[in-house]
């Protein structure tokens, strides 16, 4: 028998040409380009099954359908549901018009979602903070109260601070799909709905910590990791260790010589593709438990990277193009007959000028 | 070669009279110094008489109490990731239901230390800060030190005293973070 290929489509985003095999999401099609012009997702999260559609954040302007019928489709659409057509012409960000649902999108996520990133444990890894830093707008137009609950506990590691809550259902998602029994989901509907667990039931899963790394949110966080320490202050080494439930492929993060947290690896986009077991996640936390593997890749934009410099490091290309935009050369035409100096000839004196590239 | 034209050639002629007797030179050279006795005088008895310090001068860190007399500090810890001397340190901890008088925040710093040795008084701390919590008082300078275990700054002396609050009269420009909607609310 042969093999039929399935023909491969042909989509441009934002100007770059891309092929990709029939049933790809704009999102995926996207992200095979780059993160320059990847949408960004605060609710899809590819290794869950069914996760997508909720935030709204990935909204793309769809400027031509297909080959066979170029018209443009009427409104903005989530392009982490909407699958490719052959000759589809996609605008993310050179699109004003998706620039602006942007915006409104992020206003919208914010409406009940407090601003104590200076107490949340997330602060620095949130997807959240991320996506409103690049899309949003610096200033806040609410002024009603925002809905507030109390903390809950979720099982005995795991807390809930429904306060923070955008509702995307990831974790209600991975309690569908990792584990065997879901026994927490979304209770109401609309502005009350909540995440709760069924009276009060605690999650004794063995996967059930993965909740608190696809939260893209401080909503569900870390019992033992409380307060512990702010995510700039850590340093994140790869480890592994043989764990006969999970993978044991899992990020350590580092106080000093202490080991105050334990995650799962999450690839470039954020997400998780391993996740791990309650055992390694919270009662493994001394060096000895772990193989070390090196220090984990972080981007030298994050906040995570903050002071920390190697030598060989690049510069952060943000202040080279500031000081390129900003170079003024110096007036420096004294007299200098009288100071009995021998010059040396100006082909000695490299002009050296701050180039952005 | 002349660099200013405030020289004076120096020369071995002869001397007049009057620049033999020496006297008019030494009576001109004390008159000069009598009359300094009468000038202004440019220095200070430092202890005792102080400069002012102006409105924007960078002195002792304090860490703001609010209104009410609670911490505002949350340690978040942007003034030491700001810091470029890496001065700050500070252990967080979670507020319990009947500190609620005590502190501003769910979280507050237990330990909060500055290391006066390193800071070098740029006021990153204070920018970087989105709950007004550290300030460098524009009137009180860094107390001299005579011992290195007296350098490191603790809450002890850093936070404010109730009886001797530090206000800093704000310039118009100067402007509440949009991020805490209570402050937004007041300044409109």
């Amino acid at each position: 028998m042969e093999d039929i290929k399935p023909k491969l489509l042909k989509v441009t985003i934002d100007g770059i040409l891309v092929e990709v095999e029939p049933g790809t999401t704009i999102l995926q099609a996207a992200r095979k380009i780059g993160p320059s012009v990847a949408p960004p997702a605060m609710c899809y999260y590819q290794p869950l099954k069914g996760s997508g559609g909720k935030c709204r954040a990935c909204l793309v302007r769809v400027a031509a359908g297909s080959e066979k019928d170029p018209r443009p489709m009427p409104k903005l659409v989530a392009s982490c549901l909407t699958p490719v057509q052959d000759g589809m012409v996609v605008e993310n960000e050179t699109n004003p018009q998706v620039v602006e649902a942007r915006k409104g999108v992020v206003e919208f996520l914010l409406l009940n979602h407090p601003l104590d990133c200076p107490v949340c444990d997330q602060a620095g890894e949130c997807d959240l903070q991320n996506f409103t830093f690049d899309h949003g707008l610096a200033t806040t137009r609410y002024e009603e109260d925002r809905r507030t609950f109390e903390k809950q506990d979720i099982g005995p590691y795991v807390q809930l601070h429904m306060t923070r809550c955008i509702l995307c259902y990831r974790c209600v998602y991975t309690a569908d799909q990792i584990t065997n029994k879901r026994v927490h989901g979304v209770l109401n509907r609309g502005d009350a709905s909540e995440i709760g667990t069924y009276i009060e039931k605690a999650i004794d899963n063995d996967f059930s910590g993965n909740v608190i790394d696809v939260c893209p949110v401080g909503a569900l966080t870390d019992k033992t990791y409380r307060f512990k320490n702010r995510v700039w202050f850590t340093k994140p080494v790869d480890a592994h260790r043989d764990c006969p439930t999970c993978s044991g492929n899992v990020t350590l993060w580092y106080r000093g010589e202490e080991v105050i947290r334990v995650t799962a690896r999450k690839n470039e986009w954020g997400e998780v593709t391993e996740f791990i077991c309650n055992t390694c996640r919270f009662e493994k936390k001394k060096t000895s438990d772990w193989t070390i593997e090196g220090p984990t890749k972080i981007s030298r934009a994050s906040v995570i990277s903050a002071n920390k410099y190697r030598a060989d490091e690049i510069k952060p290309t943000f202040g080279q193009r500031l000081a390129a935009a900003e170079y003024k050369p110096i007036h420096d035409e004294r007299d200098t007959s009288q100071l009995n100096i021998r010059q040396l000839p100006p082909e000695r004196f490299v002009q050296t000028v701050p180039s952005a590239e | 070669m002349q660099l200013t034209n405030r020289s004076v050639q120096v020369s071995n002629k002869e001397m007049t009279l009057a620049e033999k007797m020496y006297l008019p030179a030494v009576i001109s050279g004390l008159g000069i110094t009598i009359r300094h006795f009468f000038r202004k005088k440019p220095t200070i008895q430092y202890p005792e008489v102080k400069r002012y310090l102006g409105p924007i001068y960078r002195g002792l860190h304090i860490l703001k109490r609010d209104e009410q007399g609670r911490e505002r500090c949350t340690a978040c810890g942007l003034c030491a990731v700001a810091c470029p001397a890496e001065a700050i340190s500070m252990i967080a901890a979670e507020r319990q239901p009947d500190e609620k008088m005590l502190y501003r925040e769910e979280k507050y710093a237990a330990v909060y230390e500055v290391n006066m040795l390193r800071c070098i008084f740029c006021g990153l701390c204070e920018e970087a800060c989105p709950k007004q919590a550290i300030y460098l008082r524009h009137d009180r300078m860094v107390p001299v030190f005579q011992e290195r275990d007296e350098v490191i700054y603790g809450k002890d002396r850093l936070v404010e005293k109730m009886d001797d609050r530090y206000v800093r009269v704000a310039s118009s420009e100067v402007q509440a973070t949009p991020t805490e909607p209570s402050l937004t609310r007041a300044a409109t």
